[in-house]
């Protein structure tokens, strides 16, 4: 938790209005993500850690309950996929 | 702008700007059209920069520079920095030569995601024999290192061939002291150049097989070391026995733009006997939803048999319209990669003809000037 996630070198995270989603977007390649992988990327900055994010989506997503477990185990398979990593 | 879009086509993502057919190298497998010699009038930086902008605007996020070599447009760090500045992700893909590190930072400074060289073997002998340059190996080497030094990721891309498909594991070991992020294999398609050198390419099944294993191998060995290098090994057609979804259908996801203008459905469209509208007489939204090149292959109803009946059309779209011209003559017909043609003999052939392949590389077309003109002189 106390973990702080940024992409990967070559990672580009941004909104694509003509898909009206986010995207990841790499060498030659380009993930569309959904609603809540959008979510918990657009909070990765290379500053706050893993919990910051947590509390912040909780905030943001207040009829969410807990988000910790989800937000934990897709940054753990984001950093599986190199998208990202943690330290 | 009002379109008709009459398949209902989604936006083109990718954008292929293929700036430029000169190039330093020679390569027998190259992609560009055999009479590329014939081409003038490159397009402009006003040009470009008015491509990219319609582009994007449509809903482009990738952007390839290729060509020929993009290096040799005086131009290519501007088109990088506006292509930048409208949000696309920029790849540059470039045999290397051409690129010193004054280069390589410029670029970045102008925005460039991402730098893929091209390697044609693991030692130099080779390579420079495929490129047909006795420079171009250390040059690639020691560019590969500037480019992980400015800090792009690192994707190497090695043409594989009968000739060097028994390098695979000198090839990833190279990759992987260089510290390459991603690594392609691409085992050459048979257009253009290619088609035209086929027999002396093709690896024999043998060949593959084998090569498949060292790669699967290599991957499990990464695997197990935590390693983020991402091997992806590209496969022959002529092996398969069903074709492949090629471009992820017609005027689906990919546009490319030629060097003089010409928009195509993919990079060897062009030897199609279809007349495509070019950019200067165009613009990128009507090109893309209402011309009748991008729409000739779009949906179904173009399909004859064995594809219009079959249960797997929507999976493949019928292959590659370029394959089925180059061995059928005629575009509409079935990708004869696939058992269900009625030309698939002519793939089996060409195994066949690969497992008693004897052609040297001294006996490969290359690709020059020189060459290309006989094409179209003819």
């Amino acid at each position: 938790m106390n973990e702080v996630p940024r992409f990967r070198r070559g990672f580009r995270f941004q909104w694509e209005p003509a898909q009206e989603s986010y995207v990841l977007l790499y060498p030659e390649g380009m993930v569309k993500l959904n609603g809540s992988a959008g979510a918990i990327l657009n909070q990765v900055d290379g500053q706050r850690t893993v919990a910051d994010i947590v509390a912040s989506l909780e905030q943001q997503f207040p009829d969410a309950g807990p988000l910790g477990k989800d937000v934990s185990e897709f940054l753990q398979d984001a950093r599986h996929q190199h998208w990202i990593e943690l330290s | 702008m009002s379109t008709t879009n009459p398949h209902n086509a989604g936006p083109p993502l990718w954008l292929l700007a293929e700036l430029t057919y000169r190039c330093p190298l020679q390569c027998p497998y190259c992609s560009n059209p055999l009479d590329f010699a014939q081409t003038q009038q490159e397009l402009t930086t006003e040009e470009w920069v008015s491509v990219l902008r319609q582009g994007r605007t449509m809903g482009a996020a990738q952007l390839g520079f290729s060509g020929g070599e993009p290096l040799v447009r005086q131009d290519l760090a501007e088109l990088i920095a506006e292509a930048r500045h409208l949000g696309y992700y920029t790849n540059l893909i470039t045999s290397g030569l051409g690129l010193t590190e004054a280069k390589v930072d410029a670029f970045a400074e102008a925005g460039l995601d991402h730098i893929q060289v091209s390697f044609q073997a693991s030692d130099p002998e080779l390579n420079n024999a495929v490129a047909g340059s006795r420079k171009a190996f250390d040059q690639k080497l020691a560019l590969a290192r500037a480019v992980k030094e400015a800090g792009y990721p690192m994707v190497l891309n090695f043409v594989i061939h009968r000739h060097n498909i028994h390098q695979m594991n000198d090839i990833m070991d190279l990759c992987e002291r260089l510290g390459a992020d991603y690594v392609e294999l691409a085992t050459c398609q048979y257009y253009g150049w290619a088609f035209e050198n086929r027999e002396g390419l093709m690896p024999s099944k043998a060949q593959l097989v084998k090569a498949e294993q060292e790669v699967n191998r290599y991957r499990e060995r990464l695997q197990q070391s935590g390693s983020a290098m991402k091997l992806i090994f590209v496969t022959p057609d002529y092996y398969e026995e069903r074709p492949k979804a090629c471009m992820n259908g017609w005027g689906n996801l990919f546009l490319t733009v030629a060097p003089d203008g010409t928009a195509l459905p993919c990079h060897s469209a062009r030897l199609l006997p279809i007349d495509f509208p070019n950019v200067r007489d165009m613009d990128l939204q009507n090109i893309w939803y209402d011309s009748p090149g991008f729409n000739h292959y779009r949906g179904d109803t173009w399909m004859p048999e064995p594809c219009r009946s079959c249960d797997e059309k929507e999976k493949d779209f019928g292959g590659c319209r370029c394959q089925a011209y180059l061995l059928t003559g005629k575009a509409d017909n079935a990708d004869p990669v696939c058992s269900k043609s009625s030309y698939h003999d002519r793939i089996l052939a060409a195994r066949k003809a690969a497992d008693h392949a004897t052609a040297g590389l001294t006996e490969l077309v290359y690709r020059n000037a020189d060459n290309s003109r006989l094409f179209f002189r003819g």
